[in-house]
């Protein structure tokens, strides 16, 4: 459920800035990590936070002053990234339990301590975003004011990939590589549906997230499926009723 | 703000070519402006008219030259130029009310944590009635008509108190309300003795609302009164094909089309 609320607030920039792409690049490009950190015996949670942060500097690095596009220098890096985390995993002779968790997700297989890295990472993430709520809407909203404000601009872009990575490693977890993405868009985008302005869409966007989580739990539980894709087949039947029966602007009402 | 000081209260470019790439669009542009005045800036498509304020908030880097406001170098007022970018510009569907845009611009009088305050929102709720939109606070910028978007931009860079004020094509495309409103704007500018400059195609307003017209083509071609740089010689060199020049002295300019060679679309940065 905290994976929930935080992937669904750090959705909503995700969405706003048209990063979809970015966060689905994100949770593949992170494999590498994990795959090194299960080579050391280190702890899969940390690989995969170095890796992360390494692939969310350099996204910056590259597409910075626009010598290459941003989704070009993502398409590059996600498929890199994949490719050797795959070779890596590969050249493991036993293929553990654990890394499918990395890959597939499974909250029911997290450890004590894990949960408690993740926790704390999650509200790393939350408090940041509360306190640059105002910095990070500038530069969302409008690039141009911020630089006339004298906002370093660069540095809160990096800090957003940084933050937007942290909440990838935190969502591997739950829902895994695959799905990561999709809980990061799905709740954000309902929520764009539904409210017209930035904080209210974060807290909608979070308690589709959270709910989300809880029902695909269950449901998981119940009907013995994958609890990632339980958790994100909820949060997208969630997208299609608001996208079908919303007021004012519902698929529905606009066929009347 | 207040502690900046009133004179000698001007700004000044000396020698700035500005570039996105390869080949500069602005070239070598000297001038300087006093304090209050009213600038209109005139050129063809693609002359470099946008890249010239994005120069001067700082959005662009400086290949080589230098700005200079209240003579110091920019960059050591951080709030005393507002821009207002083309429609264009903005991305119309982000889920920001018409007083979330305007609060914005009272940003850069807060401290990096700091929350709009009271005086903050009043100074927001002037800048919506002085334009006009005051009974629109509470809807989104998606809802609203092109004019009004303009309009909740000019009272963002109104709440900003700005020295400079640079809009960038404000009569383009707009219904008669905004234009009045903005019109309306220019002398509540003036009495505030806030400097001007404004980028329009309307060569008629240009010579009869500003005092001071800069004509641009990549480089500076004039700068001065509406009488003195409104020579037909200026013009051709300026406008080249696009004039045309009638047999009893009348000159039209054509510039209605679209920029067709693209240069306007290289003068955009996202």
């Amino acid at each position: 459920m905290m994976v929930g609320i935080l992937c669904a607030v750090m959705g909503t920039y995700v969405v706003l800035r048209g990063m979809a792409f970015l966060g689905d690049a994100m949770a593949h490009a992170i494999l590498p990590g994990v795959a090194i950190a299960f080579l050391l015996h280190g702890n899969l949670l940390v690989g995969a936070v170095i890796a992360a942060v390494i692939i969310a500097l350099s996204i910056g690095l590259f597409s910075k002053g626009g010598t290459v596009k941003e989704d070009t220098a993502i398409g590059i890096l996600f498929a890199a990234a994949l490719s050797l985390g795959v070779a890596l995993i590969s050249s493991i002779q036993t293929y553990a339990v654990d890394l499918s968790h990395i890959l597939f997700g499974n909250v029911l297989g997290v450890s004590v301590s894990d949960l408690w890295l993740t926790a704390g990472l999650g509200l790393l993430v939350l408090v940041s975003v509360a306190l640059f709520y105002k910095q990070f809407l500038v530069i969302s909203f409008d690039p141009i004011l911020a630089a006339t404000l004298r906002l370093p601009a660069e540095l809160l872009r990096n800090l957003m990939l940084v933050l937007l990575a942290l909440t990838v490693v935190v969502s591997l977890q739950t829902v895994g590589v695959g799905l990561a993405a999709a809980m990061l868009v799905t709740p954000a985008a309902t929520a764009y549906l539904l409210t017209r302005r930035l904080w209210p869409m974060m807290l909608v966007s979070a308690g589709i997230g959270a709910i989300s989580s809880l029902v695909g739990l269950y449901v998981s539980y119940y009907l013995n499926i994958v609890s990632g894709s339980a958790i994100v087949l909820t949060a997208s039947a969630i997208f299609l009723l608001v996208f079908l029966f919303q007021p004012r602007r519902g698929f529905l009402w606009k066929k009347k | 703000m207040d502690d900046l000081p009133e004179s000698p209260a001007r700004l000044d470019v000396e020698n700035i070519s500005v570039a996105y790439d390869g080949t500069p669009v602005l070239r070598e542009v000297t001038f300087q402006i006093p304090h209050g005045a009213r600038v209109a800036v005139v050129g063809p498509n693609g002359a470099g008219k946008s890249t010239l304020f994005k120069a001067l908030v700082g959005l662009l880097p400086l290949r080589s030259g230098k700005i200079f406001i209240h003579n110091l170098p920019l960059g050591h007022h951080l709030d005393c130029v507002a821009y207002v970018p083309q429609r264009e510009e903005v991305d119309w569907h982000f889920p920001v009310t018409v007083q979330d845009v305007v609060l914005m611009g009272r940003f850069g009088h807060q401290k990096w944590l700091q929350r709009s305050g009271q005086v903050d929102r009043e100074i927001a709720a002037n800048s919506l009635r002085q334009m006009g939109i005051a009974g629109m606070a509470d809807h989104t910028i998606s809802e609203l008509s092109g004019g009004q978007q303009q309009r909740v931009f000019l009272a963002r860079a109104l709440a900003q108190e700005p020295h400079i004020f640079l809009m960038d094509e404000p009569f383009t495309g707009v219904d008669a309300t905004t234009q009045e409103a903005t019109l309306a704007l220019l002398d509540h500018l003036r009495q505030k003795k806030v400097t001007v400059l404004i980028s329009t195609h309307d060569l008629n307003l240009a010579s009869s609302r500003f005092d001071i017209i800069l004509l641009l083509n990549h480089h500076l071609i004039a700068i001065g009164d509406p009488k003195s740089v409104f020579t037909p010689e200026n013009l051709s060199r300026a406008f080249g094909p696009q004039m045309l020049k009638l047999q009893d002295g009348t000159i039209l300019v054509d510039e209605c089309c679209p920029p067709e060679d693209g240069f306007a679309q290289k003068g955009k940065v996202n």
